[in-house]
């Protein structure tokens, strides 16, 4: 499927990403061209196939509830952009 | 010693031929001086380095034989490093320092190994050229103008030009392979769940497996051996014993069945590469193993596959890069909305931003069922052409790539004509086998590489195929010109 | 115009783990901000999530008490938005194949009836860390010691018809949860939340109308008048020729009213898609069995058998039972007393709940505890103390951690069962009342609860009623 500046636009939105100007218009080539791509795979009829989420077949492992963890938010907190109080500020979210 | 392998160097450190500082210092000297050409490496570690090796050095003084003690390597900058800077390859991560280890520095820095750095890398491991890094496009050794291929480029070239004998890599569809090849290196992407994803900043979880870097297949058995196993802070690692790997080296590959798929060597294929991979057949029918033709019938839709799978779930592991908790913050965000598009649009790059794009789009509503679901019963049935096909051999072999290494930019400006690179490496990442990359020859001047791809948990027979070859040719020691002297 | 009301509910009930659902971080309430988020809930690069065994096993015992299905195989999916408070990019929870499927609650009505609504599913999922929106001009501040805390989202049927039996469905969930152990229901912290689908539709109506989703209301009464004041307003809309449009909304309490919340609303799409770092939890039969076992007796078998053994009128036991806690109490108190079972139920659930109400305290908290109050029980069952001296008795053990026998010593407080002395009494009084004996005599037997008073009055409460009566009457007759 073709996909046009607005899908563009939306999906961008979608994934918080800015783009601006002409990259919408060559991001909607590339974009088009990789769909392209993936629609070969309509040659193929997989309407009795299971989709395959995980390439094992393991079931997931399931683990004690123990508390082992200790307070390291200096650590964490050593690369924030922002932090006060130990909170993680942004800008105001108005609810 | 800088051509030493790393079975050489256990032999030299335990002599006393060298110590592991002395060796350390060697290379980071040669680090320092060829990164100049070929940026292999992101971060060099040389004060961390050079205390670590002395300490290895105490360490065996005092009676101390851990594997790999005192031995150098570098990780792919995608392996978080505790207080050592992990960019990923990315503005993103510029000034990311993290507080933890990727479980598999962890294991190899307790078998004693040494971390002379981090290398450089396609941006988050998207990319089969390492032109996507923030910290610029890694030369290949072999030929400066061209790529070293990617996702692990600097892993792959640090090796190649004997800066250092072994690195660790990631590979998601190819990313060891390719580069390895490209290289004329050994790399082995284990079977998924084999090598621990903890700390590994991930790109496509489901696809996404940690494996060695080195000249030989032997060394890779060594570095594998302490790289693997469980863990119980990965959900998606297998809890089933390592095997000795560097142990079964040794075996006689006499009987052994290999796969030739019809699909890897169809007209398409590069002659000259075509030319290398019947060699490298007849070389190990010499060695007892025979050859049959195997269909992987469904083959040509794992590009496209991939490439809706590694996208859909690239765009929700990267939603964590939001300039809150850590990363790139953009200047001055108006509002939260700001925030977040500002500051994801200048931390990724080009690449980055495009497989987000695509990735949201293939899981979004109304979308789904057509390219994400679809690609994952796609997904399916390339994984049991594998099965089928290993209900008659032991291994299949290919080529690991359709060309040798191209020229940096030749790719650049399609993405549909990179992705193809990965060809043939992607269907092993889609069925999480393990497949190895071993240097088979030269095409004017640069190396190919062929492909072994094993059933599940079988790595200790591609290592021990790849390694008989290697007694048998030398294609694994050559080096580039200037390398060498 | 008739309308009807359509209500499904989405409760969050927190789960009482020590960890967090994918680390094992602390889940305690309360710490300062960040410091019970490890490397996991804050989402660092690199790190992945391992699910919490205690966790699954709450989510089958809340299957096991609901007469739900039990999703034998069920995958964790991502939903994706953006949001300071998720730290991933994404919530980790479940979609196509939760781990609790399709089953039923019982819900006594006001009016007795007993309406069964059912279930759609319940599945976990990790909660969000918290934003504080007013402590920095211009800034809001992100907290994400909650985030990864485990959740079971319970989901209704659109079953319910109005306020009432919205409320009294979700204190049935509320009663269920404590009931197994599974959830605290603190809902002032936060561990038990409800979001109220509503909408409205002419009688006779077979569609649905446009809901509205009113989110994180945090007690009962305020989702009876969330639900109301919604109602209202859509009536409203739909009357006035209007249409109620599909959103979130957020219930004020101080104003008593619902308001959009715009904020939440746009690009809801969610992409949802199976989360490739946790495989598929698969659960076997022998765990289910086992599960089984610890089950405590649920608070309808409890009801009934309360009611059948005990004779407990179904009020009595409906009350007593609502609550583990409260029903625990009431059997502990009855076995040590060995009083009757009206006489524990009434206690416990009057004087004893009243005096609780007046401090604020929960039965937990109760400053007279179990076995104090069966000496009470004990005491007033053997005749010892009436029921008015024994309320005198609870208000002194309440503020002194004496026991009923200490108090009634103390104080001199026993009953008197010794008829000669109560006949003393009632012939003081008669002698001293010689016009209202004749009044009685000439048959105004209504005086009886005047001489009743007089005789209490000379024994300061603490001659035996049935006693006193008896001999009262045969004096006066005599
Ligand atoms: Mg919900
Ligand atoms: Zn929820």
């Amino acid at each position: 499927m073709a996909v046009d500046e607005k899908t563009v636009a939306e999906v961008a939105h979608l994934a918080r990403l800015q783009i601006d100007g002409e990259l919408v218009s060559e991001y909607a080539r590339e974009m088009s061209n990789v769909l392209a791509l993936a629609e070969t795979m309509n040659d193929i009829d997989t309407s009795d196939v299971e989709p395959m989420a995980h390439p094992t077949h393991a079931v997931q492992r399931l683990r004690d509830d123990a508390v082992t963890e200790t307070n390291q938010r200096e650590a964490f907190q050593q690369c924030a952009p922002s932090v006060e109080a130990g909170y993680y500020l942004v800008p105001q979210v108005i609810e | 010693m800088h051509t030493h392998s790393i079975a050489a160097i256990r032999r030299h450190l335990s002599n006393g031929d060298y110590s592991s500082k002395e060796l350390c210092a060697h290379l980071l000297a040669r680090i320092k001086q060829l990164n100049e050409t070929n940026n292999a490496f992101i971060e060099i570690t040389e004060k961390e380095a050079l205390s670590a090796a002395e300490q290895a050095d105490n360490t065996r003084a005092s009676g101390g034989a851990a594997s790999l003690l005192g031995v150098p390597l570098a990780h792919k900058d995608i392996f978080c490093t505790k207080h050592v800077r992990t960019s990923c390859g990315s503005k993103m991560l510029k000034n990311f320092v993290p507080p933890y280890d990727a479980t598999v520095v962890d294991k190899l820095a307790a078998s004693g190994a040494i971390t002379l750095g981090k290398t450089n890398m396609d941006e988050f491991a998207m990319g089969s050229s390492n032109e996507n890094s923030h910290f610029g496009s890694v030369a290949n050794p072999w030929d400066n103008a061209r790529v070293p291929g990617g996702s692990s480029g600097g892993s792959a070239a640090a090796v190649a030009a004997r800066m250092v004998p072994a690195t660790t890599g990631t590979d998601t569809g190819g990313s060891i392979r390719q580069p390895a090849a490209f290289c004329g290196i050994t790399g082995i992407k284990p079977t998924y769940g084999r090598v621990s994803r903890y700390g590994m900043v991930a790109f496509a979880s489901s696809l996404d497996q940690g494996g060695p870097m080195a000249t030989t297949a032997e060394d890779c058995a060594l570095l594998l051996e302490s790289m693997a196993g469980f863990d119980e802070r990965d959900s998606t690692s297998i809890d089933q014993p390592v095997d000795q790997y560097s142990a079964e080296l040794n075996r006689s590959l006499d009987g052994l069945r290999v796969g030739l798929p019809r699909q890897y060597f169809s007209s398409d294929l590069d002659a000259p590469i075509a030319d290398a991979l019947q060699q490298a057949i007849e070389e190990l029918t010499r060695l007892g193993v025979s050859f049959v033709e195997v269909d992987l019938k469904n083959q040509s839709l794992a590009v496209p596959a991939y490439y809706v799978v590694a996208p859909a779930e690239c765009s929700s592991n990267l939603s964590r890069f939001d300039g809150v908790r850590y990363g790139h913050r953009c200047d001055g965000p108006v509002d939260l909305e700001d925030l977040y598009k500002r500051s994801r649009a200048e931390g990724f790059g080009r690449e980055v931003k495009r497989r987000i794009l695509i990735g949201t789009y293939a899981l979004s509503a109304g979308y789904y069922d057509a390219y994400y679901l679809k690609a994952q019963k796609v997904r399916n049935l390339i994984s049991q052409d594998f099965t089928q096909a290993f209900e008659n051999v032991d291994v299949i072999l290919g080529p690991t790539t359709p060309t040798p290494a191209f020229k940096q930019g030749e790719n650049s400006d399609d993405p549909v004509a990179m992705y193809l690179n990965d060809i043939f490496t992607i269907p092993a990442n889609l069925a999480g086998l393990p497949a190895l990359s071993a240097p088979c020859g030269f095409v004017e001047g640069l190396p190919v590489g062929l492909q072994l791809i094993g059933n599940y948990f079988d790595e200790a027979r591609l290592l021990n195929i790849a390694h008989q070859f290697q007694q048998v040719t030398d294609w694994h020691l050559q080096m580039p010109a200037d390398i060498r002297a | 115009m008739q309308w009807e009301t359509v209500i499904g509910l989405e409760i969050h009930a927190q789960l009482a783990t020590k960890s967090k659902i994918f680390s094992a971080s602390s889940t305690d309430f309360g710490a300062e901000p960040n410091t019970q988020a490890n490397a996991v809930d804050l989402g660092m690069p690199g790190v992945l999530p391992v699910l919490n065994r205690e966790a699954v096993h709450m989510a089958i015992k809340f299957a096991l008490a609901t007469d739900a299905d039990i999703g034998y195989r069920s995958v964790f999916a991502r939903k994706n938005y953006f949001y300071p408070d998720l730290p991933k990019g994404y919530q980790i929870s479940q979609m196509s194949l939760p781990i609790v499927g399709r089953g039923s609650v019982d819900v006594t009505l006001d009016d007795g009836a007993v309406k069964k609504v059912g279930l759609t599913r319940a599945h976990l999922e990790e909660d969000a860390g918290k934003s504080v929106h007013d402590a920095w001009q211009g800034q809001t501040g992100v907290d994400l010691n909650r985030a990864g805390t485990p959740l079971l989202e319970i989901v209704s049927e659109p079953d319910m018809r109005s306020a009432k039996e919205a409320v009294a469905y979700a204190r049935k969930i509320h009663s269920i949860v404590r009931y197994i152990e599974i959830c605290d229901g603190n809902m002032q912290e936060g561990s038990f939340r409800c979001d109220a689908n509503v909408s409205v539709r002419l009688s006779g109506e077979k569609e649905f109308g446009t809901r509205a989703e009113i989110k994180n209301v945090n007690s009962f009464r305020f989702l009876e008048r969330a639900i109301n004041f919604e109602v209202e307003r859509q009536i409203d809309i739909l009357e006035s020729g209007g249409e109620v449009i599909q959103e979130t909304r957020l219930y004020d309490a101080d104003k008593d009213e619902t308001r959009s919340m715009r904020s939440k609303e746009e690009a809801n799409d969610y992409r949802y898609f199976p989360d490739p770092d946790l495989l598929p939890v698969v659960v076997e039969q022998s765990l289910v069995e086992q599960l089984k076992q610890t089950l405590p007796e649920l608070p309808e078998a409890r009801k009934a058998r309360l009611m059948q053994e005990l004779k407990l009128p179904e009020y009595d036991a409906a009350v007593i039972t609502a609550d583990k806690a409260t029903a625990d109490f009431f059997e502990s108190a009855l076995d040590a007393s060995g009083c009757t079972a009206k006489l524990a139920s009434t206690w416990v659930t009057g004087e004893l709940f009243s005096r609780l109400n007046k401090d604020g305290l929960d039965l937990s908290e109760s400053p007279v505890d179990v076995e104090r109050f069966s000496g009470l029980l004990a005491r007033m069952h053997d005749n010892t103390i009436s029921g008015k001296i024994a309320k005198q008795v609870l208000d002194q053990m309440w503020g002194s951690g004496s026991t009923a026998d200490e108090v009634i010593d103390q104080e001199g407080l026993r009953q008197i069962s010794d008829s000669s002395e109560i006949e003393k009494m009632i012939d003081d009084v008669i002698a001293t009342n010689p016009s209202q004996v004749e009044e009685y005599r000439a048959g105004k037997e209504k005086l009886l609860a005047y001489f009743v008073g007089q005789v209490m009055k000379a024994s300061r409460g603490k001659a035996n009623p049935g006693q006193l009566n008896e001999l009262l009457k045969q004096k006066l007759n005599s």
